[in-house]
């Protein structure tokens, strides 16, 4: 099993600060998620692969990652096609017949180019979430997000769950597995009111061992005076640096490019090869 | 209610991190094909009437957020903002089961599951498809039909699941005047 987990590697990636990242994952990914033009996704999908070369994760860490995406992909393109099979009729404002096959589900080229553009649009940016959490330091990541405002409490909270995630996912697999071996159950072999009386016995543990964690850690904050005031200082804290300024720079770039062929060529959000 | 404390800032670290677990690895599957009961929402409902409604945003929110930006990459932010507003609606119910005195008797249990459908239906009828069509410009009718679907499965979810983990933790805590 892949442990979702921080560690430090000496490349040009970890070293920028954690405010870069997550600006720049927001940029990227609001551009993806705002605009519907497949050249974009294309131009998307290189960039973010490139990254992940740069960053020197290696794929076979991708593997759940192609897995979800593929069968959730695979689920999507059906049900978006059972659903509203004109849709890209509707989108493109014309309908170009590939095949018919009864009703209104004739399939179309506009249907299957938005269909193709929306697999695209998924793909383009599955390495960018991994991307950032296996570079940047919790610690570091809430400092910076405390610099943009965000209350240091939540930044803090966020910082936490990233410690925690890998600890509780080894833990999850030690219980999940000493059930198992209990003879529980909780795939389709048994009985339905089973499966959950199943989940049951391996939450409780998980959620009741994971809740004791909770009195001792704010114990131990409580010990050092955390929150007595309203804001605070950060030990991991990193100023911006040159090579931020770059990357902050070539993420803004593709913001501009991506609207500016939105607004100037596309005249909206929706790329339309059948005018 | 609305007060954020120390205590609860842990929670809602460790609550984020559980939460992440369960939506990646812990999937009760249902009668329909290709559909699963998240487990997830249930610890959901569990630590926002154990800790409020800003613990149950939090939770949720960035539980969610970051198990999808490790599933697929970016969160799906419309779904993400929707889990966040259920744990809010869920945390209304804080200090108003008995369960943090360990009684979690019929009274209790109604309260719970009124608020805790109300959450669902809010989230995933409304607050979730209408952002979905928004932001996303999927086609409307696929994302209210995802959206009842995602409703109905987070409403037994957290009825059943949900519940049952109450009863878990009322059983826990040394319930008021035992001593006697």
């Amino acid at each position: 099993m892949t442990l979702f987990n921080y560690s430090y590697e000496d490349t040009v990636i970890h070293r920028l600060s954690g405010l870069t990242k997550l600006l720049g994952f927001l940029m990227l990914t609001g551009v993806v998620m705002y605009t519907y033009d497949i050249r974009i996704f294309l131009f998307i999908l290189v960039f973010s692969f490139t990254l992940l070369r740069i960053a020197h994760i290696p794929l076979r860490k991708l593997k759940l990652v192609f897995l979800y995406v593929g069968i959730f992909l695979v689920i999507n393109f059906f049900l978006a096609y059972l659903f509203s099979p004109d849709y890209g009729t509707e989108v493109y404002g014309s309908s170009t017949l590939i095949f018919q096959i009864a009703g209104n589900y004739d399939v179309t080229w506009e249907q299957l180019f938005y269909q193709v553009s929306k697999l695209l649009k998924y793909a383009s940016v599955i390495p960018l979430g991994i991307i950032f959490l296996f570079t940047t330091d919790p610690s570091e990541f809430a400092s910076s997000l405390n610099t943009i405002f965000v209350p240091y409490k939540v930044t803090y909270a966020v910082a936490l769950t990233l410690r925690h995630f890998p600890d509780i996912q080894k833990e999850y697999t030690t219980i999940s597995k000493a059930q198992q071996a209990r003879g529980l159950d909780i795939s389709k072999k048994t009985s339905f009111w089973h499966r959950f009386r199943n989940a049951v016995a391996t939450m409780v543990p998980l959620i009741f061992s994971s809740l004791e964690r909770i009195d001792v850690i704010t114990n131990a904050m409580h010990l050092r005076g955390f929150s007595k005031h309203r804001t605070r200082t950060w030990y991991s804290f990193r100023p911006m640096k040159a090579p931020d300024g770059v990357a902050l720079a070539i993420c803004l770039a593709v913001v501009a490019g991506a609207a500016c062929i939105a607004i100037f060529v596309n005249h909206g959000r929706f790329y339309n090869p059948f005018v | 209610m609305f007060k954020f404390g120390t205590r609860k800032m842990v929670a809602t670290g460790i609550g984020a991190a559980l939460f992440m677990v369960l939506f990646m690895f812990v999937k009760v599957p249902s009668w329909v094909p290709e559909t699963q009961f998240q487990t997830a929402y249930a610890l959901g409902s569990l630590m926002a009437v154990l800790f409020g409604p800003i613990a149950g945003f939090l939770i949720q929110f960035i539980g969610h957020a970051l198990s999808d930006a490790i599933q697929y990459g970016s969160p799906w932010w419309s779904w993400v903002f929707a889990s966040g507003v259920s744990g809010f609606v869920f945390g209304l119910a804080y200090k108003r089961t008995g369960v943090e005195v360990g009684e979690f008797k019929t009274r209790g249990v109604i309260t719970f599951n009124v608020i805790q459908v109300i959450g669902n239906v809010v989230a995933w009828l409304v607050v979730a498809p209408l952002l979905d069509v928004v932001v996303y410009s999927e086609p409307a009718q696929l994302a209210f039909t995802q959206g009842a679907v995602a409703a109905l499965m987070n409403v037994v979810s957290c009825g059943v699941l949900g519940s049952l983990l109450l009863f878990a933790w009322a059983k826990a805590v040394p319930s008021r005047g035992s001593l006697e």
